[in-house]
């Protein structure tokens, strides 16, 4: 568990120097998602492993979407096929691909049951490796997502509401500013 | 108490992300860098309570974290929405060509921008 997180630390760091020493905005958005695909492996050892699922799905994969859709917009002067062998070249994708092969491995590590997996302190999720004979106490300390569900819908339940109206206003704010016909004429004359 | 990991690395992992983060943000001219930098620093936001969390074993870390997560979608779609809208006016991505409200006495710094214009 230890290593593990050390590793990721070491992946998460590297990855992030990548990302804002790159030239071209799409190699640094695949060191991105690397670095945010590390910094949820420490999640996972830090024993948040729900946290590490939505860092996974939200920021690796929703946001980063996002980031991919506007490159994708603001790159029409590039030939189609150029781009396209920028992006098969093996210098674009071998150092994220090496970084994200180094957390690969260290999924497998954790979930051949070499090191313990932190379990919930309730125990009803309890996952143990048949190799390991006692979890150790140092893993009770893992927080299931019953505690954080409940906590989320009865304490912070303002908040959840608050976080509702904020996506809805940026979803109408991006509306406006991504329109195109009548904007572009008034601010150019 | 012993833990696994202990959480003031992740706290020391959080703070050399989130200068990172900062240092992308000072340094980087194109406005797709500068908003790829905030989104590291939300992230080592989100690290940092993850960490404290831990530290103190209670899940209102986490709780945080989701409403990090909400608040960097939101920030993530309007960024890109105004980048896509200066990118139609202008052309560029230059963050130092935003300076159309600024005086224009100040004429000894000569951005591209100005000369594009003209």
């Amino acid at each position: 568990m230890d290593y593990a997180f050390y590793i990721a630390s070491a992946v998460a760091l590297v990855a992030t120097v990548m990302v804002i020493t790159r030239t071209q905005a799409t190699h640094a958005l695949l060191y991105l998602v690397a670095s945010l695909l590390a910094v949820a492996v420490v999640f996972f050892t830090l024993g948040a492993a729900f946290v590490a699922a939505l860092e996974v799905i939200v920021y690796a994969g929703a946001i980063m979407v996002l980031f991919v859709f506007v490159i994708m917009m603001l790159n029409v002067s590039r030939p189609i096929e150029d781009a396209a062998g920028v992006l098969l070249r093996p210098g674009t994708w071998l150092g994220p691909g090496l970084l994200v092969v180094v957390l690969l491995g260290l999924m497998a590590y954790l979930l051949a049951g070499a090191g313990a997996l932190p379990h919930p302190v309730d125990g009803t999720a309890a996952i143990t490796s048949p190799s390991a004979a006692v979890p150790a106490p140092a893993d009770a300390f893992a927080i299931s997502p019953k505690q954080v569900g409940i906590m989320l819908f009865t304490q912070y339940m303002l908040g959840v509401e608050l976080a509702s109206m904020l996506l809805l206003a940026a979803l109408v704010g991006v509306v406006h500013l991504a329109r195109t016909h009548r904007m572009v004429k008034e601010v150019t004359i | 108490m012993i833990l696994a990991v202990n959480p003031q690395h992740a706290m020391v992992l959080a703070a050399i992300l989130f200068a990172l983060g900062l240092l992308g943000v000072l340094v980087r001219r194109n406005l797709l860098f500068v908003l790829l930098s905030v989104e590291i620093m939300l992230n080592a936001a989100g690290l940092a309570f993850i960490a404290a969390g831990s530290l103190w074993a209670q899940a209102d870390g986490q709780v945080m974290f989701l409403f990090i997560l909400a608040m960097a979608a939101a920030e993530a779609a309007v960024g890109l929405a105004l980048v896509l809208a200066w990118y139609r006016q202008t052309g560029s991505l230059n963050a130092d060509a935003m300076n159309q409200l600024k005086d224009d006495n100040n004429t000894s710094r000569d951005y591209e921008h100005e000369t594009a214009k003209s």
